[in-house]
């Protein structure tokens, strides 16, 4: 697709054609801040966090960069007060699920968000489903996926593949915001096939 | 559920990644509930990650992932049937079955779900037993009602 001509925070950005919005304003060197975000994924549109304020032909909308595809003259503004706003209600409702996650804690310093605005229910996952896709994406081995729905919606480990795939792998770990997800890991692995750590450190 | 039944519904789809909630929803009707080897069976035959057939299973509250009694007792708890006394009726129920809502009997015979709605605001309250209807209850009924389903 050809190249477009667009607006990002009052610059002037030239973008690809199949790009969305995120990597235009990546690429011109303008910051939007993400959680669900990774470069060898998939768009998600989790998180939220990369919400941005876009106009075209005089009309104004809320919608997320990652999955937004850029338009010729397209009007972007990543930072403004209902922006801003948007982004620190999401942080703090992310904040009650799991309040000393460093990145959360950063974003909420930047965005001045209450991290005691909620009532705590410290579930650690934002489910932000990077561990979830990068098992199914990049390794192939969908070994973790989100199970229930709602409010009981999380991730969980399947042990059959898990017991078989994940003690190699276990790159998912690095990706999570929370560390949850090393912590369901182990879970799975002390209630569906303990013993194999204890038995690979004897050996060692 | 006897497993030649089970194997025709699978061979109909197999190599069908797109039919997953249709096996789901046709084991589901047979055997009222999707026993975990089915679900490794039908992932294998579907040609469909382990994990996301779970994650469908899981999403649906159509689907059970336990087992459930010879008969199925749903009371319903909408805003008409309770406003005409549904707690009662459920309260009857759960005295009737001995098993609150979610739960199954020891030996089987009922397993207890609430609704909300389920469709039948103008004969309510109801209950539904196996699919069928039952009108205009009331506590003191719960008992003969439910004496039909053994």
């Amino acid at each position: 697709m050809s190249d477009v001509v667009m607006q990002i925070d009052g610059k002037e950005v030239k973008a690809g054609g199949d790009m969305t919005v995120l990597q235009a304003a990546r690429a011109a060197g303008i910051h939007i801040p993400t959680l669900c975000h990774h470069d060898k994924l998939e768009p998600f549109g989790a998180c939220r966090m990369c919400m941005v304020e876009v106009e075209t032909r005089g009309r104004m909308s809320y919608v997320v960069s990652c999955l937004y595809p850029v338009a010729k003259d397209l009007v972007v503004r990543t930072r403004s007060e209902r922006v801003d706003k948007i982004r620190r209600v999401i942080l703090e409702e992310l904040l009650a699920h799991a309040p000393n996650s460093p990145e959360l804690v950063e974003l909420a310093r930047e965005y001045r968000a209450d991290r005691d605005r909620f009532d705590k229910d410290p579930s650690f996952c934002i489910l932000c489903g990077l561990c979830v896709r990068y098992c199914a994406e990049v390794k192939q081995k969908n070994a973790v996926d989100f199970i229930e729905r709602g409010a009981l919606r999380e991730i969980s480990f399947i042990p059959e593949i898990a017991k078989k795939e994940c003690w190699e792998c276990q790159e998912c770990f690095a990706l999570c915001p929370t560390s949850y997800a090393q912590a369901a890991y182990f879970l799975t692995e002390a209630l569906a096939f303990p013993g194999r750590r204890k038995a690979s450190a004897q050996s060692a | 559920m006897d497993s030649a039944n089970l194997d025709q519904i699978i061979e109909q789809h197999r190599g069908k990644p797109g039919d997953l909630i249709h096996v789901l929803m046709e084991v589901q009707h047979q055997n009222h509930w999707l026993p975990r080897d089915v679900l490794h069976q039908i992932a294998e035959a579907l040609n469909i990650p382990f994990s996301r057939v779970l994650r469908i299973a899981t999403l649906y509250k159509t689907f059970s992932l336990t087992p459930k009694g010879r008969n199925e007792v749903h009371v319903c708890t909408g805003i008409s049937c309770h406003l005409r006394g549904a707690n009662k009726l459920l309260d009857a129920v759960e005295r009737a079955t001995g098993i609150k809502p979610g739960e199954t009997d020891a030996g089987w015979r009922f397993t207890l779900d609430t609704g909300s709605c389920l469709g039948s605001c103008s004969i309510g309250p109801e209950i539904i037993v196996n699919g069928t209807h039952h009108a205009r209850m009331t506590p003191a009924k719960v008992e003969d009602v439910l004496k039909e389903y053994q």
